[in-house]
Order: C-alpha cells, then structure tokens, then sequence
C-alpha cells in the first residue's frame, strides 16, 4: 500500500489535535508549553510532507524557521515562568488572574 | 511496503507518545514521552527524505529543547500531582477536532485547486543538505538573519529573566552571609 500526501496530512492532523486538547485542559504552564511544543511539531510534519510530494524545498525552509521559533519560545517562556515561580510558589494558570475585573 | 510499515509503526508511536505527554499527571513522565515523540518525528523526517530537518529536529528539540525544560524543571515543584482543569470534556475535544480539520484545509486548499508550483524545485543529483544550504543562504538569507537575532533577543532575555542575583557566589558567602540575602528575599516576596 502506497504512503501518500493524506496519509502524512491525516497524521498532522491528529497530533495537532492532540496538542489543542491538551492546551485547553492543561491547567500548569510547564505542561502547557510541551502542549505547544505538540502543536509546533504536527505542523512541521505536514511541512516537510507537502515538500516531499511536491518535489519543493520551500516547506522545509519554513519548517526550519518553526523550529527556531519554537527554541527561543521556550528560552523566554521558562525565563519568565522561573521570574513568576519564585515571586509565587506555583505556575497554576488559575492564579495569574490579575487583570480579571 | 517497507515505507508504509514505518510509517504505521511510527504514527502509532508517536501518537501514543503526544497523548501520555497531555494527559499524564506526572510531570516528569509527560516530559519523558514528549521527548520520546520529538525522536519519532524525526523518523518521518528521513522517510520524506528531509535528512537535514531530521538531524536538525534530533538537535534542537530532544538536545537543546528538552534539556532547558529538565532544567527548568528543577527550579519547580514537580513531584507533585498536576490539577488539571475542570470542564465539558467534550467541548474540549470536539473544539480541538475542529480546530484541527481547520488547519488541514489551509494545507489542503491550494491543492485541490491545483495551485501549487514548486517555487524552489529540489536539484537532481545534490543531496539533500546541499540543496537546503543553497536555497537557505540565497533565497531566504534574509529569514535567517532575523531569524538570528531573533535567537540572540531570546537568549539576552532568558539571562536577565532568570539570572537574576548571579552576581552573587554562593559559594564564596559564609553561612552568615546567606542567610542574610535569604532573609531580605523573603522580605521582598512576602511585601
């Protein structure tokens, strides 16, 4: 049986939806970034499959510049989450409401 | 044959892998599958023939990536169990399913409509590495620029986010010392 593009686009489209359940119940940040980390990751899939089939590089280059994103996310994210650890004691996303009315 | 055997094999793995890494209670074991499914992308990067973005992907994310969160992880309560949130689980899925079909229809519009022309084809007889510089260094040199300074601003930001009293050798301090420091912190949290 042969492997086509839908194949690969199917399986993006599992794990992208695995990645948003798991952003919309995760209720800790750290587990909220590898939720997102998901997410990033399923799109690269469907990337680097569209450049496959296609017989054109274009998808890899932006699958590369994901990639990037993702790192300096992470950097600026876990920076931030330490600064708010040790000013609070927690990471729950319940408690970072202070804006709420 | 061969190719949708390893596809099969490593779609379930790696399914199974992103779905303990969401719903798992231990923090730990979510980092553990989540590092276990970034290496198994990777495998579908070499079956499409993207050695470059394989290699690349076993780099930065189960290297570089995971480790910052491990050693995120140590300025963390994690032995704890994680609460998770309270709500109609069915909105949640039925919102991330659709969501996701969302996303597949972006991918999948131009080419049903048969709009897509390769804009930098793939050059015969060049491996993949090659081609991915030529067309990186000419073509989306400007990306990559930014791209770079774009890393250079994470990293100053991830040094004064969490450096902070890194001028302070603890080592160097007598116990006395720390105690102090560690007394005036606490004043500053708790005002």
């Amino acid at each position: 049986m042969e492997i086509g593009l839908n194949h690969y686009l199917v399986l993006s489209t599992i794990l992208f939806a695995i990645g948003l359940v798991g952003v919309m119940r995760r209720k800790n940040l750290l587990l909220l970034f590898f939720a997102t980390e998901i997410l990033l990751n399923s799109v690269n899939i469907a990337f680097a499959a569209i450049s496959h089939y296609y017989g054109d590089l274009t998808g890899q280059m932006f699958a590369f510049f994901v990639i990037a994103i993702a790192a300096s996310e992470v950097a600026v994210g876990l920076g931030l989450l330490i600064v708010w650890h040790k000013r609070h004691g927690n990471i729950d996303l319940d408690n970072m409401s202070t804006m709420r009315g | 044959m061969f190719e949708a055997v390893a596809f099969y094999l490593f779609s379930f793995l790696t399914i199974a892998m992103f779905f303990i890494a969401v719903t798992t209670s231990q923090a730990l074991y979510a980092l553990t599958a989540l590092a276990a499914g970034m290496i198994f992308i990777s495998a579908f990067f070499f079956i499409l023939g993207a050695d470059f973005l394989g290699a690349i992907q076993i780099v930065v994310y189960s290297g570089a990536v995971m480790a910052l969160y491990a050693f995120g992880m140590m300025f963390f309560d994690t032995t704890r169990d994680v609460k998770e949130k309270k709500g109609n689980k069915m909105i949640i899925v039925g919102l991330g399913t659709l969501a996701a079909i969302l996303v597949v229809v972006i991918f999948a519009t131009p080419m049903v409509a048969d709009n897509i022309v390769a804009f930098y084809p793939m050059t015969e007889g060049v491996g993949n590495t090659q081609d991915v510089g030529m067309v990186l260094f000419t073509k989306y040199l400007i990306p990559f620029e930014v791209a770079a300074v774009m890393l250079l601003v994470a990293m100053i930001s991830g040094i004064v986010l969490a450096g902070k009293k890194m001028d302070l050798s603890l080592t160097l301090m007598s116990d006395a010392e720390i105690k102090d420091v560690k007394k005036e912190k606490n004043k500053k949290v708790l005002s």
